[in-house]
């Protein structure tokens, strides 16, 4: 009974996900743009670090192997991590004050936005990740996607990749929250996408950064994101530093979340609905 | 039970003139302006009431029903309806309550309108059963058949606005808030909105209270209406307390042949072209009969016609009279 109870009160927000789901499956074109786009970059930075490699193969932090496992599972996963996607519904709904409907409704708003801005990124992920995945198995060693090495690895990078997500999402719910107090929010996405962008490995990954950065960098949480997760499917990161690091990301996805909870707990206090 | 006492909201406006310089000055230094959207406004409503709430554009209707339904928090005052504060317990409070945003729009865009519906149905909680009994009463009596199986961007505003009004009914709310639900609507859709909230008024009890411009909806629908203009409720009372207020005039429109016609006491010009002049008669000076009699001594009348002032011309009156 009790189950059946609270699998009630959660229904809403699955629904709340699977509408967001389907509706982003819709958007076949942009994934097969996307994918060819993805998979000449992932191409492009392989040639790069291969050159590096070649010329101090010492000074690299990892293996070609894993570095080839690294990019590849980045591009095939970009939609589900990158920093600097939001759902632009969230920010029209502020803007033109049909944010009303929402707040007349028994709701949750965080948790409502929170279902709907995961859905979104997994439902490009869906499209796009696959063709990625089968081409990159094929490409030749050691440039090449392997599989993870056994299953406990495997087990691993999907535990870590979920929580990265949700580490993502919980960060940009914060994002979406200012927008009721500043309207537009396009300065403050400029502003700090490609710093974020950096932070989160995106441009190099953790492992090349220098000493006194990565130090700094790897607390934050934007290490969180996608560094953990791709990391631990290469291979680059096992046991203690594993343990220690999800341990990070977990209280990072707990932290933010509390955060963005108390915000807009504050920020609905004060909202004005825009117009009529 | 809706209990509003003394609720005031104020709005902080940035102003600027138009111009370059302007635009350099207000980037280093902002104007505001503060606007009293809400002053002191109280009344209440009881169970099973329909009440049109009525004022100019900017007189504050919006703001209240915001307030009412949990979504804004005023900035002094008490607001309880059925012994919750909207915007305190503002979960428990909207599971009760039914909003229509005439200007907005709750179907998902691309999606045909049943799997909105559906949506709702789990973010209320709606049984099976009673959500079935509701769809199917909603659906004959809005006449949704077809139209719910159709994305909501490609409806008409008519069906579309059926489909809005169906759609905040679907949990049985005990109140329903409309704002301006008649907003651009064709004569056929505003007259089946109308039925179709006096039937439910009638049938289940909810309690509707209404926003609109649209004096035919007051009239149609609304015992009770309440005056809002510049924040300030200037008059709560039935359509006949409002028609005493205003003046007591008729219209007189007379077609008639032969020279220009005098005018008499009590009786004014309200336009007049080639052989077609419209009177307005102060009742309580002229009698119509009197009127009717002063005008065929003088020329010979082809028709003629008596109605009393439009009921919009009795708010433009009132709102002229409260100098908002």
């Amino acid at each position: 009974m009790l189950i059946s109870v609270k699998a009630g009160r959660f229904q809403k927000y699955i629904t709340f996900f699977r509408m967001r789901f389907i509706g982003g499956l819709q958007y076949r074109a942009a994934a097969l743009a996307g994918v060819v786009t993805q998979f000449a970059w992932g191409s492009l930075e392989l040639l790069v670090y291969r050159a590096l490699y070649e010329m101090s193969p010492e000074a690299f932090p990892m293996s070609i192997k894993e570095l080839s496992a690294y990019i590849w599972l980045r591009q095939a996963l970009l939609t589900l991590f990158m920093p600097w996607y939001y759902d632009n519904d969230i920010f029209a709904s502020i803007r033109d004050g049909s944010i009303a409907y929402e707040l007349s409704r028994p709701v949750n708003i965080y948790y409502m936005w929170f279902t709907r801005a995961m859905a979104g990124r997994l439902s490009r992920m869906i499209l796009r990740c696959l063709p990625i995945v089968v081409v990159a198995v094929f490409v030749p060693e050691p440039y090449g996607l392997r599989l993870p090495k056994d299953v406990f690895c495997a087990l691993c990078f999907l535990v870590t990749a979920f929580v990265g997500l949700v580490v993502v999402v919980a960060f940009s719910m914060l994002i979406y929250i200012s927008a009721f107090y500043t309207v537009s929010t396009d300065g403050l996405r400029y502003l700090f996408s490609p710093v974020i962008e950096f932070m989160a490995g995106s441009l190099i990954p953790i492992p090349f950064m220098p000493e006194g950065v990565k130090r700094i960098v790897e607390i934050l949480p934007f290490a969180s994101m996608q560094d953990i997760p791709l990391r631990v499917y290469s291979g680059n990161m096992a046991g203690r530093e594993l343990l220690i690091k999800a341990g990070l990301q977990l209280f990072w996805a707990v932290a933010l979340i509390i955060i963005g909870r108390l915000w807009v707990h504050f920020a609905i206090k004060r909202v004005v609905v825009q117009g009529g | 039970m809706i209990k509003v006492e003394h609720i005031c909201k104020t709005y902080k406006v940035s102003r600027r003139n138009a111009g370059f310089s302007e635009a350099f000055k207000a980037f280093f230094h902002r104007q505001y302006e503060y606007i009293h959207a809400l002053d002191d406004i109280s009344f209440t409503i009881d169970d099973g009431e329909m009440v049109g709430y009525i004022g100019p554009n900017g007189a504050g209707k919006s703001s209240t029903i915001k307030i009412m339904s949990g979504i804004l928090t005023p900035d002094k005052g008490s607001c309880i309806i059925d012994g919750r504060i909207p915007w305190k317990d503002r979960k428990a409070h909207v599971s009760q309550i039914g909003v229509v945003f005439g200007q907005r729009s709750q179907l998902w865009w691309d999606v045909p309108v049943i799997d909105s519906f559906e949506l709702l149905k789990d973010i209320y909680r709606i049984p099976d059963q009673q959500y079935k009994k509701n769809l199917d009463e909603l659906a004959s009596l809005l006449d949704l058949g077809q139209i719910m199986r159709t994305p909501a961007r490609q409806l008409s505003l008519g069906q579309r606005m059926r489909c809005e009004i169906a759609a905040s009914l679907l949990h049985s709310p005990r109140i329903l808030f409309l704002d301006e639900p008649t907003i651009g609507l064709d004569a056929v859709s505003k007259i089946a909105v109308r039925d179709f909230i006096l039937e439910l008024n009638k049938k289940h009890g909810t309690t509707v209270i209404l926003t609109t411009h649209d004096m035919q909806d007051i009239e149609t629908l609304t015992r009770r209406i309440i005056l809002i203009g510049r924040g300030r409720i200037l008059l709560d009372g039935s359509l006949e307390d409002i028609k005493k207020q205003a003046s007591g005039n008729k219209r007189l429109t007379v077609e008639y042949r032969g020279e220009d016609i005098a005018l008499c006491d009590g009786m004014t010009v309200h336009s007049s072209s080639k052989n077609i002049i419209t009177f307005d008669i102060d009742v309580n000076r002229l009698p119509v009969s009197d009127a009717v009699s002063f005008i065929s001594n003088q020329v010979e009348i082809k028709d003629i016609s008596v109605e009393g002032v439009s009921i919009d011309e009795l708010v433009a009156q009132l709102y002229k009279k409260y100098r908002i």
